[in-house]
């Protein structure tokens, strides 16, 4: 039977599965133990939010192959809607594992929504415009959570934009306060729902590229006239991958504001977009695994040596260089032809 | 040969071009391919201009010319790639105008490309689903949760895929990268991709390009057999005259984008303003 035939590529997907339950089981062991350190401990829920986003934006970077400078655009309407929606229903559904998975349902959903409003602009282009036009969304969409309130009461939920005045009634309180964002969250994430999100994640991503859908996916990333050639509805399947790739972000996001005492959105601006990027990068374009490693390892690095956090950008930037120079896969080299300007109009 | 006779068909619109051959067995069927006065523009330069051809059903034809005399631009303009500045493009009788290029192949072209177009990451046997993109019917939803659906038409493309790949002997290399085969074998497995799209026109865009000559004389025989096992009509550009005067029914000779001679090998072998395009005007004292 053919179906059962393990190929290479194949067995790494089980692999990944494997490797992350594996480190799911000796982290839970481990972080009741004595010795395991309070820090790290904090950023369990964190680190899976960001595997998340490595994964997700691989999707669009790695396996589209368009460069996304706006992820953590997604990540932030995610993490506020999610957010949102767990206050708001504080009262209504008082199991927090019940509400926190509604939260990164919503999360997903509007950050789906968004990318596929922004995807109709997007995904006409390519390259490096498309690459300007994701950076100006995600400073649009901070620049937009950070003029918007919303409050809630009896009567559900109250928003206005720009005017922080909102008349709530008796009992009623706000949620969203602009630029100091959502203070006093209850923290619902857990380990587990962080787990469950990466293992859920990894199964969209990994039957998604085997399947109809992904092919095209790719094959759009290989070579774009050759797929149209064969029938291959370019924007259908570059939105599909696009939008995909950002209610995955927006569950991340949720879980990750869900884990916070406090968000803002200012803490998903451009740098938190690079840095996503360079973990997809250094983790490989298309290597999920490598995401997974790369998210992991650099989320833990900052905190384990603090002193240095100054130099974190500069670290990462001279890092993200030496890789690009050092890598030869043929997917960066695709990438980066797409990206040097002229070299576009491609000889048929 | 079939004996060669002008085609009856004709159109209130524009004049038939006069010139225009079909092999006997096709006729009284509507031609595959027409082009009528095809002609495109690049700023000042006109590479292809007054381009007219009837295919027949089942043909196989050659469309030759020196370099840069406007070949690989006609299948451009066939397929939409590029979309043409003048002129008409009939196929199975209906206007193709304004069609894109992902419609041009659902209405059954299919090409390769002079420099390799694979999907080179990808592996053969992908490359030839991917050709029959649009006959596997799941979507996004069936592939991602593994409905049955998924089981069973992936079990038919995967059957299809092997079953075409057997026709150049590649199914023992279903799953190689494309990107690493060698150079002859990327050009056979970009034949089996448009086959998979099943195509009732086939555009091969100088197929025997860097083949040795048994690999040639093998692709030779693997064309004509193409075309007798699919039935489909088959245009191709090549260089290689041994190929293109060994299995073309029909040629149609190019340079500097506008046809200067039409008709069987023999024809073409001994026509002057040929010969002159190709070894150039002799000297005149
Ligand atoms: N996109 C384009 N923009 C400008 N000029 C073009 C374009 N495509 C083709 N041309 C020009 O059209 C002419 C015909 O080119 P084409 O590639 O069709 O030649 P060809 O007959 O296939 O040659 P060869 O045998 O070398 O493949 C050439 O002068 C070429 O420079
Ligand atoms: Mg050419």
């Amino acid at each position: 039977m053919n179906r059962l035939k393990l190929d290479r590529s194949l067995r790494r997907d089980y692999l990944t599965y494997a490797f992350v339950i594996v480190a799911y089981v000796i982290l839970q062991v481990f972080s009741g133990t004595k010795g395991f350190s309070p820090t790290l401990r904090g950023q369990l829920v964190p680190i899976c939010a960001y595997v998340v986003m490595a994964m997700s934006l691989n999707l669009t970077v790695g396996i589209l192959g368009e460069l996304s400078l706006g992820h953590a655009g997604f990540m932030s309407v995610g993490a506020f809607s999610g957010a949102i929606a767990a206050a708001a229903l504080q009262n209504a559904v008082p199991s927090p594992g019940l509400r926190l998975a509604i939260a990164l349902v919503i999360g997903a959903i509007f950050a789906g929504i968004v990318g596929t409003v922004i995807s109709v602009p997007v995904l006409r282009l390519n390259g490096d415009y498309l690459a300007i036009v994701t950076l100006a969304f995600g400073q649009i969409i901070k620049s937009l959570i950070e003029n918007l309130y919303v409050g809630v009461d009896a009567a559900g939920l109250h928003f206005s934009f720009l005017k922080p005045h909102i008349t709530l009634a008796q009992g009623g309180r706000m949620i969203l306060n602009g630029p100091m964002g959502i203070p006093n969250i209850g923290k619902i994430s857990t380990f587990l729902a962080g787990f469950i999100l990466i293992m859920l994640t990894l199964f969209i991503i990994f039957n998604l590229v085997r399947s109809r859908a992904g092919r095209a996916i790719m094959a759009l990333r290989d070579n774009r006239i050759a797929a149209e050639s064969v029938g291959i509805n370019v924007t259908k399947y570059k939105m599909m991958a696009f939008v995909t790739s950002a209610a995955l972000a927006g569950a991340a996001g949720a879980l990750f504001a869900l884990g916070q005492n406090t968000i803002v959105a200012a803490k998903f601006d451009f740098n938190t977009s690079i840095l996503i990027l360079v973990f997809v990068v250094l983790g490989g374009l298309g290597n999920m695994f490598g995401s997974i490693i790369a998210a992991a390892a650099l989320t833990i690095l900052p905190e384990a040596l603090r002193g240095f956090a100054d130099y974190r950008m500069l670290i990462y930037a001279v890092v993200l260089i030496l890789v690009m120079l050092g890598t030869n896969s043929p997917q960066l080299k695709g990438l980066l032809k797409k990206l040097v300007p002229g070299k576009k109009g491609e000889e048929v | 040969m079939p004996k060669r006779v002008a085609s009856a068909n004709d159109s209130p619109l524009v004049p038939m071009p006069t010139e225009a051959y079909i092999p006997q067995r096709d006729l009284g069927k509507t031609p595959i391919l027409e082009c009528r006065h095809l002609g495109i523009d690049f700023g000042g330069l006109t590479a292809v201009d007054d381009f007219n051809l009837i295919l027949g059903r089942t043909e196989i034809a050659g469309l030759i010319g020196p370099n840069g005399a406007g070949k690989t631009t006609v299948f451009n303009l066939l397929t939409k790639i590029y979309q043409p500045t003048r002129g008409t493009i009939l196929l199975d009788g209906r206007d193709t105008h304004s069609m894109s290029t992902v419609q041009i192949s659902k209405m059954g072209i299919a090409r390769t490309f002079q420099n390799i177009r694979l999907f080179s990451n990808l592996s053969v046997e992908d490359n030839v689903k991917l050709g029959m993109h649009n006959s596997i019917r799941y979507g996004m939803f069936s592939g991602i949760f593994r409905l049955p659906s998924y089981w069973k038409q992936e079990r038919i493309a995967h059957d299809r895929a092997l079953e075409l790949l057997s026709l150049f002997d590649m199914q023992d290399i279903a799953g190689a990268k494309a990107g690493s085969l060698p150079y002859g074998a990327q050009r056979r497995l970009e034949i089996v991709r448009a086959l998979a799209t099943n195509p009732s026109l086939l555009l091969l865009d100088e197929p025997a390009a860097g083949m040795n000559p048994s690999e040639t004389s093998e692709l030779m025989e693997n064309i004509v057999k193409i075309r007798d096992t699919f039935n489909i009509a088959i245009l191709l550009i090549e260089h290689d005259m041994s190929l293109v005067m060994g299995i073309c029914e029909g040629i149609c000779v190019l340079n500097f984008g506008k046809v200067i001679a039409k008709g069987t090998p023999s024809d073409i072998q001994s026509d002057p303003t040929v010969i002159e395009a190709y070894l150039g005007k002799k000297k005149e004292a």
